[in-house]
């Protein structure tokens, strides 16, 4: 019986590592489709900001009690996986809270923290679907915002309720586990002595007093398997889900921007071409990036492969772009403080992630459909992502300030501007007025530059 | 008070050059601070406490042009590296090292944005060369009038603080005036856009339910302040349009920050 029960646990080990690691390969895949760019710079810069913002959790304390309600649960998840360590040895070998006996002083403290902090996450789950079905929080809603309409609701309360079950698998496994050592049955009942109650599961030891010895078995055993194969089926499902925040969160904060806030992008391909048209000598890119010719009136350069000015689809984005969309939690904080949605504009920085995700995921099921080679006719631009969107940004980078894992909406919405105007000349009229406007009087407004220097005229009789 | 009569100069770097000489600094007037008919008082102030405290600058007058700013923002990347290479030119040509302007969106692209294409300099804010001056006492400011016991409020313009961080500087010359700062609800990192940024002041906004300005302006005024104090023309002007559209422009005034100290010098 018991071999029987340790080859099936080897085998859903197997079959989930499996299916995981599948899932791994395709997002890393994915996340490489974008352009190349050199985040492995300053080392021990990075490696501050992730210990702040990522371990640290620094953004999310922003507001204290939300922040701290977002550390329980983080640390819960963090430090709980030392407790699957053990379940995961049991497992394989068949054996009864192997650690126990060796480590005798110190296991009864180490469960306590565990339950400890079992007991928080299902509390603060619980906090966390009220603040989303009763306190309506109003950036969780999905009637404000349409972004949210239908799987990112579902996604998330899953998720919720996932933890919720698991958390008590949990707890009444080591209640029922209590009730038998108690009794002196079996392996149970050999740790009788070595093992104490434990701080939290001590309370729900009435709930299986009325149990018979084999239906008590029955449960811890039925307790045990919800709460690994749960588990196991979380680790999957996350790869899926919003919650990949809990594993990319990290990388994604350490490979965030360095620059100010304000700084854009260069295009050196551009560069390029500004000096030719300036007459001015051509310096080669310090940073070795491509230049690409892209046919525009050089032709010093042998034709080289052609480039798109900005991005349209996903994989003219940045591998970072693409690596945000995968860790974005669909949190809102970016939308609740845009000033373009705030004021009801259709612009939302989340939809901007949300869209980019679901973009290189619908490539991606092309790809395993009908062979990598494969391209269907839509793009990240207009199918998913409209004009009217990005023409609201104001670039006030309150978005990139409110996201507590460093993502980058703004830098998506500028590489998309960039293909409208540049590629398909679709900025709106008074922007293209605007532009000659600079081009021909130094100056986004109408007035001769003779003029420029006239306020002068003023500075020794204005009152 | 007798009027004693002050000529104030604006030289420029065309005439230092001439005869020989060099500016301790470029004042970067910008595109609002020459043409909009608001600003240009912001500017003329400003070149008043340049004269009033004696320090050695020149603008570039007639062969300034705009930074690109929102033609790089709007998408134009080829119209914006256009101007940044003809600027710096014009700059490096100068041998221009320290530049101070009053626009935000100025500082943010010849501070970060020029050097990669070969213009570095030191750029300094006006709201940051100003407290410079408080704190070195040439500029004095402690004697109450006129704004002793005035509500003051801030807005945080979006390219002087999230953008670059700025956001004591300005805060500080408000307190040096004695007046009695009032901060509104969405503030520093958390300030919320005046709805220029980004090439919308080239354009209508996209449909919604409210202005962004309007929606500013109303916190602005919950604070119950007299005065909205800014830093860069554009929040200027839509902080101006906003107090209109609740038809307010006669009770509450919006001032910059230099205009603020050119007041408190009787400049
Ligand atoms: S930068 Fe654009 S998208 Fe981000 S908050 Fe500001 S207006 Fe919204
Ligand atoms: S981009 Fe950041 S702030 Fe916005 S929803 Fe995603 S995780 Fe939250």
């Amino acid at each position: 019986m018991e071999i029987f029960q340790q080859i099936l646990f080897v085998a859903a080990l197997a079959v989930a590592a499996w299916l995981i690691t599948k899932r791994i390969r395709l997002i890393s895949r994915a996340i490489r489709l974008g352009r190349p760019e050199n985040r492995f710079d300053q080392p021990d810069e990075r490696l501050k900001t992730m210990l702040l913002v990522a371990f640290g959790q620094k953004k999310m304390f922003n507001n204290p009690l939300v922040g701290f309600m977002h550390f329980v649960i983080y640390a819960g998840f963090v430090i709980i996986n030392l407790e699957i360590l053990e379940i995961i040895l049991d497992g394989i070998l068949g054996t009864h809270r192997l650690f126990a006996p060796y480590i005798t002083s110190v296991y009864p403290i180490l469960i306590d923290v565990f339950e400890l902090l079992a007991f928080g996450v299902l509390s603060v789950c619980i906090i966390f679907l009220g603040r989303r079905f009763i306190a309506r929080v109003s950036r969780l809603q999905a009637s404000r915002h349409h972004e949210l309409q239908g799987w990112p609701v579902s996604d998330a309360t899953i998720i919720l309720v996932a933890e919720i079950l698991l958390m008590i698998a949990f707890l009444t496994w080591n209640a029922s586990d209590s009730v038998l050592r108690d009794r002196g049955i079996g392996h149970y009942g050999a740790l009788q002595g070595v093992v104490p109650d434990f701080l939290i599961s001590q309370f729900l030891k009435p709930l299986f007093t009325g149990f018979s010895d084999t239906g008590l078995v029955v449960y811890e055993r039925v307790a045990w398997w919800a709460h690994i194969l749960g588990i196991l089926a979380f680790a999957l499902y996350v790869t899926y889900s919003k919650h990949l925040h809990i594993a990319l969160g990290f990388p994604n904060v350490y490979f965030s921007d360095l620059q100010p806030k304000g700084e854009m992008q260069n295009m050196p391909e551009i560069t390029k071409e500004v000096q030719l048209a300036l007459g001015l000598p051509i310096t080669t890119e310090a940073d070795g990036s491509q230049v690409n010719d892209n046919g525009l009136q050089s032709g010093a350069d042998s034709p080289a492969e052609i480039g798109r000015f900005g991005a349209k689809d996903v994989q003219d984005l940045k591998w970072i772009n693409l690596m945000n969309a995968y860790s974005c939690t669909e949190c809102g904080r970016c939308t609740a403080a845009c000033p373009a949605n705030i004021t009801g504009k259709k612009l939302s920085p989340r939809k901007i992630m949300m869209d980019t995700r679901d973009r290189l995921e619908e490539v991606q099921r092309g790809w395993k459909m009908h062979g990598s080679e494969y391209k269907d006719d839509k793009s990240l631009l207009n199918d998913y992502i409209t004009a009217e969107e990005l023409n609201a940004c104001t670039t006030c980078q309150a978005c990139v300030n409110a996201c507590p894992i460093n993502i980058n909406p703004l830098d998506i919405i500028l590489q998309l501007r960039r293909y409208r105007v540049m590629e398909e000349s679709q900025a709106p009229a008074s922007w293209n007025a605007m532009f000659s406007n600079i081009e021909n009087n130094m100056a986004p407004w109408k007035f001769s530059p003779g003029d420029r220097f006239n306020w002068a005229d003023q500075v020794n009789d204005l009152k | 008070m007798t009027q004693e009569v002050k000529t104030y100069k604006v030289p420029t770097m065309a005439d230092m050059a001439a005869s020989g000489e060099e500016p301790e600094i470029l004042f970067w007037v910008g595109c609002a601070g020459s043409f909009d008919d608001r600003y240009k008082r912001v500017t003329i102030a400003f070149v008043r406490i340049l004269n009033h405290v004696g320090i050695k600058f020149a603008v570039l007058g007639p062969e300034e042009a705009c930074t690109g700013d929102p033609a790089r923002r709007a998408g134009n990347e080829f119209l914006f590296q256009m101007q940044a290479m003809s600027n710096i030119q014009v700059l490096n040509g100068y041998k221009v090292k320290k530049i101070v302007t009053a626009c935000p969106h100025c500082f943010n692209t010849l501070k970060n944005e020029y050097p990669e294409l070969g213009g570095a300099y030191e750029v300094i804010h006006h709201t940051q060369f100003l407290q410079g001056l408080i704190n070195d006492g040439r500029v004095r400011v402690k004697d109450g009038q006129p704004f002793k016991g005035k509500k003051i409020t801030f807005h945080d313009s979006c390219y002087l603080g999230r953008a670059n961080k700025i956001y004591e500087a300005p805060r500080d010359v408000l307190a040096a005036l004695d007046a009695d700062l009032v901060e509104m609800k969405r503030v520093r990192a958390n300030g919320l856009c005046c709805g220029a940024g980004g090439g919308q002041y080239f354009k209508e906004p996209e449909p919604g339910n409210k202005d962004v300005n309007v929606e500013r302006v109303e916190e602005a005024l919950s604070t119950g302040a007299d005065t909205i104090a800014v830093a860069c023309p554009f929040c200027m002007t839509m902080m101006s349009d906003g107090v209109k559209n609740k038809n307010r422009e006669d009770s509450v005034r919006i001032y910059d920050i230099a205009e603020l100290i050119a007041q408190k010098q009787g400049l």
